[in-house]
């Protein structure tokens, strides 16, 4: 192990920025996206940056390293790095200080690293290129670093491929990867995102320890304000490139000031009116010992559930468990290797080509990706309109007449009639998925992570507006999710999947209250609270336990 | 209204290809007013220099070498563009079902298109031709079918990476027939480089008619077409004279100006900033 140069003690500021400013161009026109902001980070502090998406925290993370994206320039302030201005220093100073003084963490490790390389490579290009190390060294600190992230065989884990390793150690590999020539200062640009619950709490974890281990400053950006409580010493607050609030970690989370601060942190506190159980009526789909596999792979096993008008029922599991693999099923989109499924009292064909229309109508979808799953060159008026013209043949004035009443259950207004994907949020495109689904006059509708890539705020409307909707029409759901939280605030029911199996299923109550099946309880317990020491605690019982 | 504000901002190469290409679809439409005598009016001796009465001379039978110019323009640029209309209709019709439908149907399609695409597409054409005789719709049809694979090829891959859309899935998922999925999710996402293609086509079919035409299997005389043009009075280019080449300049200049505009609009479509 060689032991860390020694470049300045504790406590002596290493990156301030004042009055930083940074413009965007969109439209032949630059907008200010970081308006003003200060930020002082000193060595061995973890900086926390919240806000949505938009508010900046991306854009002034990598600003940190004199460097804005394409179409995006810095256009005031200043930003000190350790004594250098970083936007006086020339290229190739700033070179020589990214990736050997600075380090990046991208949200996706995946699409960071090269799947032509092999791990240990590009682990070792970054020292090598620098003249930090020599290739053996960089190979064996490699291996040393692969170990304290407690990554599985340390020794040989560097030799694979990005695609052989799964998405939580790639991104543990990739923060060894940025501590290679023990920069002064790491920047994690949501780390963990995009990872399951119980694979978080480990690259969490991982990332706590090493920072404190080398004593290295971070700025650990996130819109999760339960993930950077864990993590940060101190919280700024963004929104729109504004500084909301900014203070010590403990004070943000008890004591917030500003009414923002405030709803985020009230964020996730909705809840389905409980709805009483079903008693005569047959379900609306029953799926009964179906089995289902990729050609030869299987991946569902004897699966049996229920769904009934006017209910809810949350599908949980981590990635892989095979909970959109149900979907599919149900839909048709993947006839079941065996098993049956009877909607409303009759047996469903297996491939959705051979249902009739009738079939098709009653049973939507809506996806996680709504930027995916609307075409980019249909107006809103015809994506929504032409389920109309299909299954009930409305057509002309009357469809648009009825587009704008089901804009107005969507609680849109009729100026996004004629509008692109491309002119909508987030939120809003998922509201237009939404009313694609509605217009068919569904009864059962399965919808798909449909929060996932929203903003917690965001997010939270959609499940309002999803509930208000299930009351007015009778509508069933069925609701595929990773997030216990969302769970939480909409199941009356919760099927737990793990590897194409049913672990566990029940009432909500009965599934939320202990004891609880061991995985369940797994899932449970990793769901981050807003507690600063909850990580460390967990970890602590979960140790105590082994 | 948004075409004028784009070309405003267009660079000079795009703005000099809309000039070449409008100045040459001018000559082609107006060729009977714009020229002096009929196209294979024999109006003087063969060979005469350059001068009054011949604005370029005349040709190896005494027709008068500018009027053929034009009428060239008209016949050549118009085979070219019907037979490039024609390869994508076949190309971009068989590429977006293969993509669409997959399995053994894309299989088949596209094992016969590498068939079709390894013998090299001047000798296959030769080769057809003179079987079924070189009459035009002939020759339309045999370069329209054999560009076509190209375009398959183009259509094909920009539409597997539609197909796998979510909106495609549930447009299928409500239903719709084939030819609506094809038509209204596919096509216009796979547009703009199959626009940007078109014009690549319309050159390299310009230059196989050309070629063919030299060859003396393409336009069939007394038709004035560029190709035969430049083969008929090639051996005034042993005398010094650069009549010959002026076919030859116009079918570059052509595929200069449209390499131009298409450069560009690749550049519109893909998104890149300077």
């Amino acid at each position: 192990m060689i032991p860390k140069e020694t470049r300045g003690k504790k406590g002596d500021v290493l990156l301030e920025m004042r009055g930083l400013r940074i413009e965007g161009e969109s439209d032949d026109q630059w907008n200010e996206i970081v308006c003003g902001i200060d930020l002082t980070l000193k060595r061995g502090e973890v900086l926390g940056l919240i806000g949505e998406s938009g508010a900046g925290k991306s854009t002034i993370g990598l600003a940190a390293m004199g460097f804005a994206r394409d179409g995006c320039r810095i256009s005031g302030g200043s930003i000190v790095f350790d004594g250098i201005d970083l936007l006086k220093a020339d290229d190739d100073d700033k070179r020589n200080l990214r990736g050997s003084r600075i380090a990046y963490v991208a949200q996706s490790a995946a699409a960071a690293f090269n799947p032509a390389h092999k791990l240990i490579n590009q682990y070792c290009e970054t020292p090598v290129q620098h003249g930090v190390r020599s290739r053996s060294e960089a190979e064996a600190e490699a291996k040393n670093l692969y170990e304290r992230l407690q990554l599985p065989d340390p020794e040989n884990i560097g030799f694979r491929y990005p695609h052989q390793v799964s998405g939580g150690q790639l991104q543990r590999a990739m923060t060894a990867m940025a501590m290679a020539c023990r920069p002064d200062l790491i920047i994690f640009d949501e780390p963990t995102t995009a990872l399951d619950v119980t694979t978080q709490i480990e690259v969490l974890a991982a990332i706590k320890d090493i920072v404190h281990q080398f004593n290295t400053a971070a700025i650990y950006i996130t819109h999760d304000l339960a993930v950077v409580a864990q993590m940060a010493d101190r919280i700024m607050v963004l929104r729109y490139g504004n500084l909301i609030e900014e203070s010590d970690t403990r004070t943000i989370v008890y004591n917030p000031e500003e009414d923002y601060t405030q709803a985020l942190l009230a964020v996730r506190t909705f809840r389905k009116p409980p709805v009483e159980e079903p008693k005569e009526d047959v379900p609306i789909l029953t799926v009964e010992n179906i089995s289902a596999s990729y050609g030869t792979i299987p991946v569902l096993y004897n699966l049996d559930m229920e769904l009934h008008r006017l209910r809810t029922v949350a599908v949980v599991g981590e990635s892989g468990s095979g909970k959109s693999t149900l979907a599919r099923v149900i839909t048709g989109l993947l006839p079941p290797s065996e098993g049956r499924i009877t909607y409303d009292g009759q047996t469903l064909t297996p491939d959705f080509r051979q249902r009739s229309k009738d079939e098709l109508r009653r049973l939507q979808m809506i996806y996680q990706m709504p930027d995916t799953a609307l075409n980019p060159k249909q107006r809103v008026k015809d994506i929504v309109g032409r389920p109309l013209e299909f299954y009930l043949g409305i057509r002309g004035e009357k469809r648009n007449q009825r587009v704008l009443e089901l804009l107005d259950m969507i609680e849109l207004s009729e100026k996004y009639f004629d509008r692109f994907p491309s002119e909508l949020s987030g939120g809003e495109k998922q509201r237009i998925c939404i009313a694609r689904a509605l217009a068919a006059k569904p009864e059962l509708i399965i919808c798909d992570e449909v929060t996932s890539a929203l903003d917690q705020l965001v997010a939270e409307e959609i499940l309002k507006l999803l509930q208000r909707l299930q009351d007015e029409l009778g509508l069933a759901y069925m609701f595929i999710t990773h997030d216990l939280a969302t769970v939480k605030a909409i199941a009356d029911e919760i099927v737990v999947m793990l590897e194409g199996r049913i672990v566990e299923k029940g009432e909500k109550q009965e599934i939320l209250t202990p004891p609880h099946h061991e995985y369940t309880e797994l899932l449970l317990s990793s769901v981050p609270e807003m507690d600063p020491d909850w990580l460390d605690n967990l970890l602590e019982k979960r140790k105590a336990n082994q | 209204m948004r075409f004028w504000k784009l070309l405003k901002k267009s660079p000079w190469s795009a703005r000099f290809g809309f000039l070449v290409i409008f100045f040459y679809v001018f000559l082609a439409v107006f060729a009977p007013v714009l020229t002096p005598y009929s196209e294979s009016q024999i109006v003087g001796a063969e060979y005469e220099p350059w001068g009054e009465g011949f604005l370029l001379g005349t040709d190896n039978l005494g027709r008068d070498m500018a009027t053929r110019l034009i009428y060239g323009a008209r016949n050549t640029i118009g085979i070219a563009f019907i037979t490039t209309c024609l390869a994508f209709f076949v190309g971009i019709l068989f590429g977006f079902l293969a993509s669409t439908l997959g399995g053994w149907v894309d299989q088949i399609l596209a094992r016969i298109v590498d068939v079709m695409m390894a013998i090299p597409s001047l000798i296959f054409a030769l080769m057809i031709l003179t079987i079924v005789g070189t009459s035009i719709p002939a020759l339309i049809l045999v370069i329209g079918i054999l560009d076509s694979t190209r375009v398959f090829r183009l259509a094909r891959a920009v539409s597997m990476n539609i197909v796998v859309m979510e909106y495609i899935e549930v447009t299928r998922l409500r239903g719709e027939g084939l030819w609506w999925v094809m038509r209204r999710e596919v096509l216009p996402n796979a547009l703009a480089p199959l626009v940007a293609e078109f014009g690549l086509r319309f050159c390299f079919v310009f230059l196989t008619l050309a070629a063919l035409s030299f060859l003396g299997i393409g336009v069939q005389p007394p038709t004035a077409d560029w190709g035969s043009m430049v083969r008929d009075n090639a051996t005034l280019i042993s005398f010094g004279d650069i009549t010959p080449l002026l076919p030859a300049g116009s079918i570059a200049l052509l595929t200069v100006g449209v390499n131009f505009v298409v450069d560009w609009f690749l550049h519109l479509t893909s998104g890149l900033k300077e």
